[in-house]
Parts: structure tokens; C-alpha cells; sequence
């Protein structure tokens, strides 16, 4: 049962012995670059506005670059541009691959979508910059941003579906009911977080329909699952096509993928409460949220352990694929993050880790180990396949992209538990006689030396994606380095279908 | 189970529509509640919309994104309590579209901070926030000084509050722009938003007179925050939820 859903292989295998199927790859291809170019964009917003908070002067006066208004453009920019180009690219290549089918609408549609995704980047990012922005976070765009996307996301929805009902394999493979998961939830997530109300129909500005503490709920129902379904489902979807791709093995097991998926998906949408423990949000509605977030684990872990299980046997490419290594780190990521969540949702917790940056090196965990290093893995994977190349550039530049990134990554994470549980404990502590015992702004100055390290952990993984991108264009110009294989021979034919 | 499984693997519509209704299902239960428990909303005196002048200000606290740094939400901790004033409550939000509670305090929370400092203080923290707390690394909002608010469109913005439920009167709309004019001017008749907007602060927040900045508007907005409740009359019993 299901044999052929599990390796996804199979089909492209067996597409060759009957009829050619033409994909259309173009879209895919624009998706592909759309992602290294706002990678690379993101994390240097990133960086910069890291670099504001450790030197203010760095704000440089103008309106147009303060903090206050580039940390959205960061924050979208990973999300939306970086993130959700590589789901689209990966999932419109997974879902024609694994359906054995072109896709759905023709290639003018598949181009509506790529430069209608685009644009929706750009008005949303122009946007904060000049300062339209409804301030919800990761739902900063006003509303008639939001119109544009939601159109362009039913036709994505639609292309998604249509592929997949013209599907020439009788089962629809497990990395794409996450796809299709992520894609009706986000747009349930994104209509109903936000509704608004314009000012006026010339103007940019809307006053949103809810209120107060049901507007926080709202939002952060929304706001906790961008992070569930958009970084997690849609990139447990490109998990569960490229490790068993790039491994050569199929998913280490069948019914912890529909344990996995179902439980994660009904588990993840209550989880949203935690970001308001101690707030005004009723107490029932806060345990609940930290009841379910700590069930969250459980799933998660599942996933991780398929992910990682589908090494069984193939253990030893780790030495010699280090974009195996790298997708595989990822997932040992996403396990560390999702433990770490479940931990920080305990209200205890909470009330030394929330309005700090252990929250912030939190989600980095994620958005830098988990999300960033599945798409760049899968950046190495699409390009030599796309570009119709023998293989990579450079393995050891993979190599070196890999090193220098994941010590980034963990000054990054580091240095923000550092901070944020010593600011959350300057800000609890009490002197001898009974007064609280430091200023506010005495904990800001004792964040100084983190928010440098943290920079310089940003800056290595600039680094390292800019090494990728020279990596990625020399491989799509045919370019091949010669150098030493890795320990055993294997590395050579990592890249070949 | 797994039998079962093969027909959803088998068929999208399905799918999908098992997937929608798993994932409906967390935020209908958290979310609806809130409408329908009436003591979600804890019943205080002294809550009113906010004044035209301060809801231009607090357009600009959004739009400059002042809650990436600032909460506004004090939690029921004893060192909150001290440093900040009486913890939040529900209904000291019930007319914020959106909510600004925040999630980070990189700078502190600010729901409170109404009355804490001279308009003198803002004024010059605001133009170069390292000349009044040399440690501060918050950016310079200089250029609100010389920057006049748009004021022709005020009444429609009331207006779509109105619309998504804020209790603006009829006649707070008719005079939304004289309200606005006379709330940065110290000279002006105040009698009519004073009744309207009672507590509202006003002075000519900038030290000009001579024109509504930007910087009047969004201080306005700042010595108004978490002052309309007056907590000296409830028991914390009264505001259970």
C-alpha cells in the first residue's frame, strides 16, 4: 500500500519508460532566483538593522531607515519573499514530479503567479519603508496589498489543486498534502487576521475590524501559525521530498507521516495564546494555548525523526554531501526549535523569556537553522536539475557555505540567551532594601556586547549565502571546479538523477 | 485507520476539505469565546475613543512602528507593577484597532507612561533621544518637529472607526477637526472636546502653537496612555475577568 507514494523517485523514473512529460520548469526557475536574491536581501536587512540596535547612530536620521520601519521589511523579506519563493519554487517542482504531471493553467498563469507574488513583495516592503503598515506583525501589509495577494494566492491554490487532480499516480504523496495544508491555511489565516476597514478607497490606511484583546488573539492566531504552516507544513513538505531524494532512501515510515501530518496540523492552530501569557487575554485562553503548544512537541519530534530516520542506511553520505549535511541539519534544527518552544510557552518560563531576545534568538533557531538551510539545500538541489547540469560548482564551496553559516548561527542563538535571560532577570531583580534595582535603560546598556556578537553572527551568515550565490551562478553557467572528492567517492555522483 | 487513509490520500477534494475543517477547529474554540463571555471585557469607568488629536498620533506610533521596541501590556508581576503602574487591562484596549500590546521590550513598555514626563522632555527625547538618556539606542524622530498632520480627512477616520465599532458620536464626528485644532492650541475654547474627550491633555506639545505637528500629535497621543481608568476605585476582585 502506497509503495509508490513514499519514494518519490519512482515517478520520474518511470515517467521516462512511458510518455515524455513536459514540466514547465521555467516558473520554477524563476522562483529559484527570486529566492537566492531575497536570501541574500533578507539577512542583509538583517544584519543592518542588528547592526542599528548595537549602534543607533546607524538609524542615520532618516525617517525612511529607523528601526521601526526596516525591521518589517526584514522580517517580510525572510518570511514572505525568501521563504515563500522557495516554497513556491519547490512545491511547483515537488507536486509536477510526484503527480507526473505539467502544471495546471499553462505557463501564463504559472507566470501571473511568479511576477504577482513579486509584486506583492515589493508594494510590501515599499510600503513600510514609507511608512503603510497596518502594525501587525508579519501581517504589516494594508489592505489593498492584502486584496492583491489573496488573489494571487487562490490562483496558487487552484494551479496547486489542478496539478495534482491531473495526477498520473493514483496516491497524492505525503510532501504534498503539507503543501496543500500550508496553502489553504494560509489563506484562511490571511483573510481573517486581516479584515479592515479603509479610511477611504485613494487611501492607503484601514482601521482593522477587531479590538483590543480580541484583536491580539486574532492576530497572534494568525501570527503563530505563519510560523506553523508557512515556515513549518509548507517546509516539511520540500523535507520530505529532498532528504529521500538526496539520500537515496525512502521516508523512514509511512504512518508517522499521517500521524505526523494530521496531528500537526489540528495541534499548531491552537498554539497562538502563548504570546499573550500575563497579558489582558482571559486565563483560560492562555492555558489552553500553552497546553497545546506543549502537545506540539510530540508531532514535531515525529517529523523530525522521520526526516532524520530517513538516513537509515545512508549515514555515511553525511562525510561526503554536504548538502545533505545541510538538509539534514535543518531538521535537527527544527527538532532543537520546536523543543525549545514547547519550554518557552510553560507560563513560568514565559515570564522571564517574553519581551526579551531569547524570543528573538528563538525564532532564529528556526528561520535561520530550519528554514534558511532547507532552502539553500534545496537551492543546491534544484539548480544542477533546473540548469540541466552534471552537478554542482563546487561541493567544498557547499562545504564552506555550511561551516561558515552554522557558526553564525549559533553566535546568533547564543548570544541572544544570553541576553535575553540576563535582561529578564535585571529587570526582576531587587537590592537589599527592597528596590528594584536596576533602571530600564541599565539593561539596555548591558545588551551592548550581545547585540555586537549577534551581528557578527548575522554578518557570517551573510557570508556564507553570498558564498552560495556565487556557488549557484557558476554552477547554471555550466562551470565545473575541479577538486578533491570528499573521503569516499560517493560525492561525485550526489548531484546526477 | 490506515484503509481509511488511502481514500484522503486518494482524493484532493477530500483532502482539503478534512484539512480545512482540522485546522478551523483550534481558533473557533479560542477565538469566538472571547465575543461571548462577557466578562472578558472588564467593566471600568473612565474609557472613552480617542480624541481626533491623539488618533493621528497613535497613526504615527503605528506607522513609524514604535511596537517593534514598546509593549503596551504590563503584566501582574510585582516588578511590572513597580515600574510600570497597575497592570493592563482588557478594557483599556477595547477601542484599539489594531491592539498595540507589542512583543518586545527593547525599549520600555509604554502603557502607562501618560503624564510621567513634560512635553518639554518628549519633545527633546524625541528630537535626539541620546542628548536627555546618553544609553539609549532608540532612533531620532527630528523631522515630526517640522512636519504639519494632514487634517482634512479626520472626520473619515472616525468615521470607519464608527464603522468596525468604536462608539464615536455622531457629533464627535461634526467636530472632529475643531477638536483636533483645539486640543494642540492652550488658548483655544476646549469646553466641547473636554466633554467629549474628558482627561484629553492640552497644550501646544511641540511649544508652537502656530501649526499641529506631527510631534504634537504623537506626544498627545503618549500623555494620554493607560491615564483614563482611574484604579484607586476598584478592588482586584472587580476586575476579575
Amino acid at each position: 500500500m502506497a509503495v509508490v507514494s513514499s519514494m518519490p523517485g519512482a515517478a520520474e523514473h518511470a515517467s521516462e519508460d512511458r510518455e515524455v512529460i513536459v514540466y514547465n520548469e521555467d516558473v520554477v526557475r524563476l522562483f529559484v532566483i527570486a529566492t537566492a536574491f531575497w536570501g541574500v536581501a533578507a539577512i542583509a536587512v538583517g544584519v543592518i538593522i542588528a547592526l542599528q540596535l548595537a549602534f543607533p547612530v546607524l538609524n542615520l536620521g532618516f525617517e525612511w531607515t529607523s528601526f521601526g520601519r526596516l525591521r518589517p521589511v526584514h522580517t517580510s523579506a525572510a518570511i514572505f519573499a525568501f521563504g515563500g519563493n522557495a516554497l513556491f519554487a519547490t512545491s511547483f517542482y515537488v507536486v509536477q514530479r510526484t503527480c507526473r504531471a505539467t502544471l495546471f493553467g499553462g505557463p501564463d498563469v504559472a507566470r501571473f503567479i511568479f511576477w504577482g507574488y513579486q509584486a506583492f513583495i515589493v508594494m510590501a516592503a515599499l510600503g513600510y519603508v514609507f511608512g503603510i503598515t497596518q502594525s501587525k506583525e508579519y501581517a504589516e501589509p494594508e489592505w489593498f496589498v492584502d486584496l492583491w495577494l489573496t488573489i494571487v494566492w487562490v490562483v496558487y491554490l487552484v494551479v496547486f489543486v489542478g496539478t495534482i487532480m491531473r495526477r498520473r499516480e493514483p496516491h497524492i504523496y505525503v510532501a504534498n498534502w503539507f503543501y496543500l495544508a500550508f496553502i489553504v491555511t494560509i489563506a484562511m489565516l490571511h483573510v481573517v487576521n486581516n479584515l479592515a476597514v479603509p479610511v477611504s478607497f485613494f487611501g492607503a490606511k484601514s482601521y482593522i475590524a477587531y479590538a483590543g484583546v480580541q484583536d491580539a488573539l486574532t492576530q497572534w492566531w494568525y501570527g503563530h501559525n505563519a510560523v506553523g504552516f508557512f515556515l513549518t507544513a509548507g517546509f516539511l513538505g520540500m523535507m520530505y521530498y529532498l532528504i529521500p531524494k538526496q539520500a537515496e532512501r525512502p521516508v523512514y515510515s509511512y504512518r508517522l507521516s499521517i500521524v505526523h501530518f494530521w496531528s500537526l496540523i489540528f495541534l499548531y492552530i491552537w498554539a497562538g495564546p502563548h504570546h499573550l501569557h500575563y497579558t489582558a487575554l482571559p486565563d483560560w485562553a492562555q492555558t489552553l494555548g500553552m497546553t497545546f503548544s506543549i502537545m506540539l512537541w510530540m508531532p514535531s519530534w515525529g517529523g523530525m525523526i522521520n526526516g532524520i530516520m530517513t538516513l537509515s542506511g545512508a549515514w555515511y553520505k553525511l562525510r561526503t554531501d554536504p548538502v545533505l549535511r545541510m538538509l539534514v541539519t535543518s531538521v535537527a534544527f527544527y527538532g532543537m526549535a520546536t523543543f525549545e518552544g514547547p519550554l518557552m510557552s510553560v507560563k513560568q518560563v514565559n515570564a522571564l523569556s517574553h519581551y526579551t531576545d531569547w524570543t528573538i534568538g528563538h525564532v532564529h533557531s528556526g528561520a535561520l537553522g530550519w528554514v534558511a538551510f532547507i532552502s539553500f539545500g534545496a537551492l543546491y538541489f534544484l539548480v544542477p536539475r533546473l540548469w540541466k547540469r552534471e552537478r554542482l560548482y563546487s561541493l567544498r564551496l557547499v562545504s564552506y557555505h555550511f561551516w561558515v553559516s552554522t557558526i553564525g548561527i549559533v553566535l546568533y542563538i547564543t548570544s541572544m540567551w544570553v541576553s535575553g535571560i540576563l535582561q529578564g532577570l535585571m529587570w526582576r531583580s531587587y537590592d537589599s532594601l527592597g528596590f528594584l534595582q536596576y533602571s530600564f535603560v541599565e539593561t539596555v546598556e548591558a545588551m551592548h556586547p550581545f547585540y555586537v556578537v549577534r551581528a557578527g553572527g548575522g554578518i557570517l551568515f551573510l557570508i556564507g549565502s553570498i558564498i552560495m550565490i556565487y556557488n549557484l551562478v557558476r554552477t547554471a553557467r555550466g562551470d565545473l571546479r575541479e577538486e578533491k572528492a570528499f573521503v569516499t567517492p560517493q560525492a561525485a555522483a550526489a548531484p546526477a538523477e | 485507520m490506515f484503509i481509511k487513509h488511502e481514500k484522503i490520500e486518494k482524493n484532493v477534494g477530500l483532502m482539503m476539505v478534512l484539512t480545512l475543517i482540522v485546522v478551523a477547529i483550534g481558533g473557533i474554540v479560542e477565538i469566538v469565546p472571547l465575543y461571548t463571555i462577557q466578562s472578558t471585557i472588564e467593566k471600568v469607568q473612565g474609557m472613552r475613543p480617542y480624541s481626533p488629536l491623539e488618533l493621528v498620533g497613535r497613526n504615527i506610533y503605528i506607522r513609524e512602528g514604535c511596537y517593534t521596541c514598546h509593549s503596551q501590556q504590563i503584566r501582574p508581576f510585582r516588578d511590572e507593577v513597580e515600574r510600570y503602574g497597575h497592570y493592563s487591562i482588557a478594557a483599556e484596549s477595547m477601542y484599539d484597532h489594531p491592539f498595540q500590546w507589542g512583543s518586545k521590550r527593547t525599549g520600555p513598555d509604554l502603557a502607562r507612561v501618560g503624564g510621567k514626563y513634560s512635553n518639554e522632555w518628549h519633545v527633546a527625547h524625541m528630537v535626539d533621544p541620546r542628548a536627555v538618556v546618553p544609553e539609549s539606542i532608540m532612533p531620532s524622530y527630528a523631522f515630526m518637529l517640522d512636519r504639519p498632520i494632514r487634517t482634512d480627512d479626520i472626520a473619515d477616520h472616525l468615521r470607519a472607526n464608527q464603522i468596525v465599532g468604536v462608539p464615536y458620536t455622531d457629533e464627535m464626528v461634526e467636530n472632529a477637526l475643531a477638536d483636533l485644532l483645539a486640543q494642540a492650541n492652550p488658548d483655544a475654547d476646549t469646553d466641547g472636546l473636554m466633554q467629549r474627550y474628558p482627561k484629553a491633555v492640552v497644550a501646544a506639545f511641540d511649544g508652537d502653537p502656530s501649526n499641529v505637528t506631527e510631534m504634537d500629535a504623537l506626544i498627545a497621543y503618549l500623555q494620554m496612555l493607560g491615564t483614563l481608568v482611574d484604579f484607586s476605585q476598584y478592588r482586584a476582585d472587580d476586575l476579575r475577568q
